[in-house]
């Protein structure tokens, strides 16, 4: 029970107490760094600024200091429930993502994920599409025409990708052999031959010995090239963040949904998406990145190799850390990759961001789906 | 603790099948009681150890088709006065007694019957049930013939939901 409460506190910590103040900053100064401009760099205490890490804090300070507005006409108790519905899914996927492999010391186990559940991808899935009713409240309790139009947006957007971003991660599920996520972490702590298929068209009895070396990691990135794509694109797409942010669409909506919302509660729609970002990077670094393991290093590796000069025990740990550390330092990267995408892109239509989803993404995963079952077959025959 | 998570989640659940049968004034308000009582249901059904079960009723009814509903609600902006007036009132009241006592009658045979009435009731559950491999084994195998045919049922529904929204297009 300890070791649970721990493992929740440790995550909420990494996650709400460094990601998310972080990612506020991130998004000003990578966004200022790929526009040439300075930045943010104003707030600060007695004139230290700190490298503009003071503006979260300043964000945070100024909207709740602001009045919480509910407009006239609005139904009241659905106005404010709307932003703690779109918060709360995303913060409790944090629960079944694997941030470390399964340890052992003496006779004790620890495997670092807080709730390992048979099911994990489908739990993700699940609140992902539970997060839709968080845009679709917010919209329609405002009573008003521009709102209502944003959350129909964001929920036909939302549906579309959910069916879309399930199918995409299929090829995935069937070459895991597993929905478990801690368990498609470890598949992804291997590696595999590049040419090892070439064995099974039986031209050549078997390859030359230097051409073992050509290995790649058994990461779903290299597995499923195409899925890692859709993927992506379909979770950008459910993150309702440019360039699919047809929903807030300033430009036409004023700002979709949350446009009567003021404060605080304006601020938890920020929070939400923003919190997404890094809750997305953490789930597609399981899925498709190889999770907490070091490439060309397993864990047996790292621990059988240590163990001698350390002793079996600190080995263990120091495996730990370096797990944790790679995990969450590939998180950061993607969160990199994820930024650097919302600044470069342009806001799709919002009948471009429908046709990629039904007439380019669902095609091509349901192909993805065949393929990758035709060759699994192939490689698995007799 | 399972008891209690089931008190919890059943009084969730029935509150919000009574708050949907009873909100009239406000359908948006109605479905997303439906979706309290479909989350609900999903919990159920894991404190029953069908996991896969209770994932899929989140995901695809609470995810899915409530959103739906409510999307069409919303797209309709349906108001009180925008209903046909209430007809056959009696009919109504009569199908409504009868599916009351038909439930009633179900509930009181449940509790009054005992445990081993029931086949396998009191057995230990088999190794890994309620997971999707244990599920997805069964549905393609026993069940595969009923699998096939709610594809082929729910691809004609949405052939004809097709025909029916061209030919609306046709005309305008």
């Amino acid at each position: 029970m300890t070791v649970v409460v721990l493992k929740t506190l440790f995550i909420l910590f990494v996650v709400l107490g460094a990601f998310l103040p972080l990612i506020t900053w991130i998004e000003r100064k990578q966004s200022a760094l790929m526009q040439d401009r300075v930045g943010a760099n104003r707030a600060d205490i007695l004139g230290i600024t700190v490298l503009g890490l003071l503006h979260p804090a300043a964000d945070v300070l100024k909207l709740l200091a602001k009045e919480d507005v509910v407009p006239k006409g609005a139904s009241r108790a659905l106005h404010l429930l709307a932003p703690a519905l779109s918060l709360v899914p995303a913060i409790t996927v944090l629960a079944v993502l694997p941030f470390g492999s399964t340890y052992r010391f003496g006779d004790f186990e620890l495997s670092l994920v807080v709730a390992d559940i048979d099911w994990g991808i489908l739990f993700v899935f699940a609140m992902g599409a539970l997060s839709t009713y968080g845009a679709i409240v917010a919209g329609w309790a405002s009573n008003n025409n521009w709102s209502l139009l944003g959350s129909m947006r964001a929920s036909s957007q939302m549906i579309s990708y959910a069916v879309t971003m399930g199918l995409a991660a299929v090829g995935l599920f069937m070459v895991y052999g597993s929905l478990q996520l801690p368990e498609m972490a470890a598949y992804q702590d291997d590696t595999f031959r590049v040419l090892g298929f070439v064995e099974r068209f039986g031209w050549v009895p078997a390859l030359p010995a230097w051409l073992d070396w050509v290995r790649l990691p058994a990461w779903g990135v290299f597995l499923q090239p195409v899925g890692f794509v859709l993927f992506l694109t379909c979770i950008l797409a459910e993150n309702k963040r440019p360039p699919f942010d047809a929903p807030e669409g300033e430009s036409e909506l004023v700002a979709g949904y949350h446009l009567e919302y003021s404060g605080m509660r304006f601020g938890l729609f920020y929070t939400a998406e923003f919190l997404e970002v890094p809750v997305i990077g953490m789930l597609v670094t399981t899925l498709f990145l190889g999770g907490w393991s070091i490439p060309y290093l397993s864990q047996e590796a790292f621990i059988g190799g240590v163990a001698p000069v350390l002793g079996v025990g600190f080995a263990t740990g120091l495996c730990l850390l370096v797990h944790v550390a790679a995990f969450f330092a590939k998180t950061l990267a993607m969160v990199w990759l994820l930024m650097a995408l919302r600044w470069t892109l342009p806001r799709f239509r919002y009948d471009q961001v429908m046709d990629l989803c039904w007439k380019t993404i669902l095609p091509l995963s349901l192909l993805n789906i065949a393929v990758t079952a035709v060759v699994l077959l192939w490689l698995e025959a007799p | 603790m399972s008891l209690w998570l089931f008190y919890a989640f059943g009084a969730v659940a029935v509150i919000g099948a009574l708050g949907m049968v009873l909100n009239v004034r406000n359908a948006v308000a109605s479905a997303l009681c439906l979706v309290a009582t479909m989350v609900a249901l999903g919990g159920v059904h894991v404190l029953l150890e069908a996991y896969f079960v209770g994932a899929l009723q989140v995901l695809v009814y609470a995810g899915a088709i409530v959103v739906l509903f409510v999307f069409v609600v919303m797209l309709l902006n349906l108001r009180r006065d925008g209903f046909p007036p209430a007809r056959a009132r009696l009919g109504r009241v009569t199908a409504a007694a009868v599916v009351g006592a038909a439930l009633a009658g179900l509930v009181g045979l449940a509790l009054t019957l005992p445990e081993t009435a029931v086949p396998g009731a009191t057995a230990a559950l088999p190794e890994g049930f309620g997971g999707y491999r244990r599920v997805g084994a069964a549905l393609f195998t026993d069940y595969l013939l009923a699998f096939e045919a709610t594809s082929l049922l729910l691809l004609s529904a949405m052939v004809g939901a097709v025909v029916l929204a061209k030919r609306r297009g046709g005309d305008a």
